[in-house]
């Protein structure tokens, strides 16, 4: 289509992505593409494959066809390089996954010491500016337990931003969170897209969508059914988005 | 014969209940090694090492201990293969606790959710790192009050290494029965020495169980 006549070459890109889990087909022929600095929103219903589609980029699952580029590395090639790809793109989850025995200062300097070999006093003093980035230095040598839910995500986000990633992931980042936590995590995700982050999130957050994101993807049945800037969700042409939106809490 | 029971009778059960610690240590530092090579190459990515080590683990879970420890001893003399008792029991105890220890340890590493497994992932560790920094430390807590468990099995376990001669304790109390005959006073002495061994075994397991029982898989700072 109109890839060679782009200045800038997309940081994430999927063109005609096909997945299957056994006779499921959860990726149909998915494409789409994130600039530099560009904020994405993944939205769709349970089962839309929009978190499958999520995971392909940092290569949490295998691709049957398509290609997939993220940051220059061919993810849908068996002989990718995955820890280079992983250095590129930063991935935050539903469920946080802090690692339970580590402080959050070494939760956040495990990786930074042991894959980027970063000296450990370099690396505990990046953690703290992270940490006050999501408005968490006081938690230095706290464990993930004696965290709230909002806290400990924020530590996680914390954790994948201290890598300098070139991209990150959100996969529904707040589900399991009440509102009030909510809010504080989408804060702390405002600040790294008006900081030029590059992001792309799963969200059930219509609303915060809405207000955040440059581009939204609407995913149904596997496929892109949908897709254009926030602005669409006022004005959906499908009736599958139509009764998306019709659903979900569209705040403004 | 005849006699009564004397103070050196004592010491020679001492003596026996030393060997009984010793073979336990001998097959707890052996079967401990083992066992987690075995843990590690039952969730190798590599199917051929995932089904030997399984087979593995099958066929000594379906073989009394006895048995292993005959062929240890009668089995491998009759081949031209001559073994002290005491090697023969410690051979065969290590491949008997291999196995449990094994399985033991793989549902441990197993049972640390996949999610920490993705994250360690998403950060770029290599697989030993994933392993070493994140995954174990993990397992070893999940993993520590059913491996002193274990150990108990071990300690009672021993007695059966009396039959191909290895003279630890149960071994010692037949030899001093077979000149005292008075076998209830002399079994009894053992039943209390063996229990002596393994109740404070028993207590710490408890102990640690109720521990992680109160839902801190995280023990907290160490």
């Amino acid at each position: 289509m109109q890839q060679n006549n782009s200045p800038t070459t997309p940081i994430v890109s999927l063109r005609d992505v096909q997945k299957s889990f056994g006779s499921l087909k959860v990726l149909d022929g998915v494409s789409f593409a994130v600039e530099r600095g560009e904020v994405l929103a993944i939205i769709g219903r349970s089962g839309s494959g929009k978190s499958t589609a999520l995971r392909c980029i940092d290569r949490f699952e295998e691709v049957d066809s398509g290609e997939i580029v993220v940051c220059g590395h061919r993810v849908d090639l068996p002989d990718v390089d995955l820890r280079a790809l992983r250095q590129d793109v930063g991935i935050v989850f539903q469920s946080y996954n802090l690692f339970p025995h580590l402080t959050i200062e070494q939760n956040i300097t495990l990786a930074l010491c042991s894959v980027k070999r970063m000296a450990a006093a370099q690396a505990k003093e990046l953690a703290q500016k992270v940490l006050a980035q999501v408005g968490l230095e006081e938690k230095l040598h706290a464990y993930p337990e004696q965290l709230s839910g909002g806290q400990q995500q924020r530590a996680a986000i914390a954790r994948s931003l201290a890598m300098q990633p070139k991209v990150m992931l959100f996969d529904e980042v707040t589900s399991a969170l009440d509102p009030e936590l909510t809010a504080e995590v989408l804060k702390v995700i405002e600040a790294l897209a008006a900081d030029g982050m590059t992001m792309v999130m799963v969200t059930h957050e219509m609303g915060f969508a809405k207000s955040i994101a440059d581009r939204i993807v609407f995913m149904h049945r596997g496929k892109v059914h949908e897709t254009g800037p926030a602005s669409m969700l006022a004005a959906p042409k499908t009736p599958e988005l139509t009764q998306f939106v019709g659903t979900g809490n569209l705040k403004s | 014969m005849g006699g009564h029971l004397n103070i050196n009778h004592l010491l020679f059960l001492g003596h026996g209940a030393l060997w009984t610690l010793g073979l336990s240590l001998i097959a707890l530092i052996g079967g401990g090694i083992a066992g987690f090579a075995i843990a590690l190459a039952r969730i190798s990515p590599l199917k051929s090492v995932r089904i030997v080590s399984a087979t593995y683990v099958q066929l000594i879970q379906g073989t009394p201990l006895l048995v292993i420890l005959f062929l240890g001893y009668f089995g491998l003399a009759a081949i031209g293969l001559r073994v002290s008792p005491l090697i023969a029991a410690g051979v065969s105890l290590t491949l008997y606790v291999a196995a449990y220890l094994g399985e033991i340890w793989r549902g441990s590493i197993q049972s640390v959710p996949k999610p920490q497994w993705e994250a360690a992932e998403g950060l770029a560790l290599s697989r030993t790192q994933r392993m070493t920094k994140v995954i174990l430390p993990q397992a070893i807590r999940i993993a520590t009050p059913p491996t002193v468990g274990f150990m108990v099995q071990i300690v009672k376990n021993t007695s059966l290494a009396s039959v191909v001669g290895f003279v630890e304790l149960m071994r010692s109390g037949q030899i001093v029965n077979n000149s005292l005959f008075e076998p209830f006073a002399i079994y009894a002495i053992i039943a209390v020495v063996y229990f002596a061994m393994c109740y404070p075994l028993s207590l710490f397991s408890q102990r640690l169980e109720r521990r992680m029982g109160r839902g801190r898989i995280n023990l907290g700072p160490a």
